[in-house]
């Protein structure tokens, strides 16, 4: 059978250059090549599947990743993101620097703590990177960025950066854990130091809190209830052990693709890239129009494009058998056509789900090709599982 | 470590044959291959009657990560299907020697088989991967 080893482990490499994660590394040579999280010598005694992603070591999966991810729908589990990167923007202006640098406004958050997702865009619109920026004080911001376009943002935000006096750090000291599923606050909250687990309990969506540099927000990219983080790795090993020991299951990064994919949120890289605007990426949710006067990067493209995008962005459910993967053609009984950006299988539909990018004016019954054979296919708007729930 | 049964023959794209007291040939994927593929959630069978040449293209099985072709290992005609696969594909993780099974096929050539991989054979293979 097709068994290419490289091939059949790989996952979709974020904002990375096409290939790598694909070459076969010895022991030592992947020792050295690849970065560490703090969590790294965990997982290999887990016995994880290990992978290159964008130049880390990562996880894709421990034992089976059908039971990782029915784990987070019904009950619990945990992510090492550490490949992640936490970012710390501080200065007097730091609020303006980011109302111009985002396409989300963050004007919008008005209480310490609260957060918002937003597209980093060029200024042709084409999108950077997706991310999520912490209120933390008036001076004081955090962004969480894409492993694969950490340095790529790096260079962007600080040659931004100097023309708004706000200076940016790199939060190398501190690792990522996401902890998902129903059950994934009850399980955190006894763990927390005691000055911050009232609170983390009392935390809405998209909201953090801290204490020193032990910082939770309950935020996630599965479509369940939880907490993502932030802490020295000292105490990130100290709690990925304890919440093993309180039964959360690890879950690696192909849990973490099927999670998302079917709570409907994009991967960068896949989804949208450089190339791609937000208006055409599923994104345009994300860009704050208002005020009018609000001078974002991106801004003047966008204004030409809106109401005139060339492609729409749409979920896809295979009605027959098999399985749509990202890059599959798709055609519309008038005509248009469209390929799928992401697809897989759905473990909690059983069925196979994509995200797709589609022609502007695509109408009527529409068919995917699986190898060669076209096969009908149901156009719905995403997400397609929140809350353990199916929603198509 | 991958199990490899003794008495089944086996090809280096890590499919295995066995030979059925009626001369029919029964042809699966090995434990190595499931185990590397993942949990696989799909698979798809020649249809019944279909002429195979060797090296052909005929089965696919996917995981929750990626899609793989499985070729015929010898040239024959299909018999029979395992038709359990198609609503529990799992069982080629959990049982890939058994219940597992993919099809069944009348060698053109059954001398074909004798030609093939023992299970000393494979297992070396496999230490040189």
């Amino acid at each position: 059978m097709g068994l290419e080893p490289g091939k059949a482990f790989a996952l979709p490499k974020p904002g990375h250059p096409a290939g790598h994660g694909q070459t076969h590394f010895s022991n030592l040579e992947r020792f050295v090549t690849l970065k560490h999280t703090a969590l790294h010598a965990e997982h290999q005694r887990l016995n994880a599947k290990l992978v290159d992603f964008a130049g880390w070591d990562m996880p894709i999966q421990y034992a089976s990743q059908l039971d990782e991810h029915h784990a987070v729908r019904a009950d619990a589990g945990m992510f090492d993101v550490a490949h992640m990167a936490a970012l710390d923007l501080s200065g007097a202006r730091v609020r303006e620097f980011l109302r111009h640098l985002l396409a989300n406004d963050v004007a919008k958050l008005t209480l310490p703590g609260k957060a918002l997702y937003s597209c980093l865009l060029r200024e042709d619109a084409g999108v950077i990177d997706d991310l999520i920026a912490y209120y933390l004080d008036d001076t004081h911001f955090r962004l969480v960025v894409n492993a694969g376009t950490t340095d790529k943002d790096l260079a962007w935000i600080r040659a931004q950066a100097p023309a708004f006096a706000v200076s940016v750090t790199q939060r190398s000291d501190l690792g990522i854990l996401a902890v998902q599923g129903p059950q994934a606050r009850a399980r955190v909250l006894p763990l927390l130091p005691q000055a911050l687990r009232a609170r983390a309990e009392a935390l809405v969506n998209f909201q953090a809190a801290w204490d020193g540099e032990c910082f939770v927000a309950r935020t996630g990219y599965t479509g369940e209830d939880g907490f993502e983080l932030i802490l020295p790795h000292a105490q990130l090993l100290a709690l990925w052990s304890q919440l093993l020991a309180a039964g959360v299951k690890p879950c690696g990064l192909g849990a973490r693709d099927t999670l998302r994919l079917e709570a409907g949120m994009n991967l960068y890289g896949q989804d949208m890239d450089e190339s791609r605007h937000p208006l055409e990426s599923g994104l345009g949710w994300t860009i704050a129009w208002q005020p009018q006067d609000r001078d974002f990067i991106g801004r003047a493209a966008l204004e030409k494009l809106r109401g005139h995008s060339a492609h729409q962005f749409v979920g896809l459910v295979l009605e027959g058998r098999g399985i749509m993967r990202a890059h599959m053609p798709l055609r519309f009984a008038n005509g248009a056509k469209g390929e799928t950006t992401s697809g897989g299988f759905a473990p909690t539909l059983k069925q196979s789900i994509a995200l797709a990018r589609i022609e502007a004016q695509a109408e009527g019954a529409c068919e995917v090709e699986i190898r060669g054979q076209w096969q009908a296919v149901r156009i719905v708007k995403p997400p397609f599982v929140r809350h353990g729930r199916a929603l198509i | 470590m991958s199990q490899v049964p003794a008495g089944l023959k086996y090809v280096k794209t890590h499919e295995w044959l066995k030979r059925e007291a009626d001369g029919s040939i029964t042809v699966g994927i090995t434990d190595y291959a499931q185990a590397s593929l993942g949990d696989l959630v799909f698979v798809d069978v020649p249809a019944v009657g279909r002429k195979l040449a060797k090296d052909e293209a005929c089965s696919v099985v996917e995981s929750v990560k990626a899609a793989s072709d499985v070729y015929a290992p010898i040239a024959g005609e299909v018999l029979a299907v395992n038709g359990k696969l198609a609503d529990a594909p799992e069982v080629l993780n959990s049982d890939p020697y058994g219940e597992g099974w993919l099809w069944k096929m009348k060698p053109s050539n059954a001398a074909d088989f004798d030609a093939l991989l023992d299970a000393a054979g494979y297992e070396d293979f496999l230490k040189s991967l």
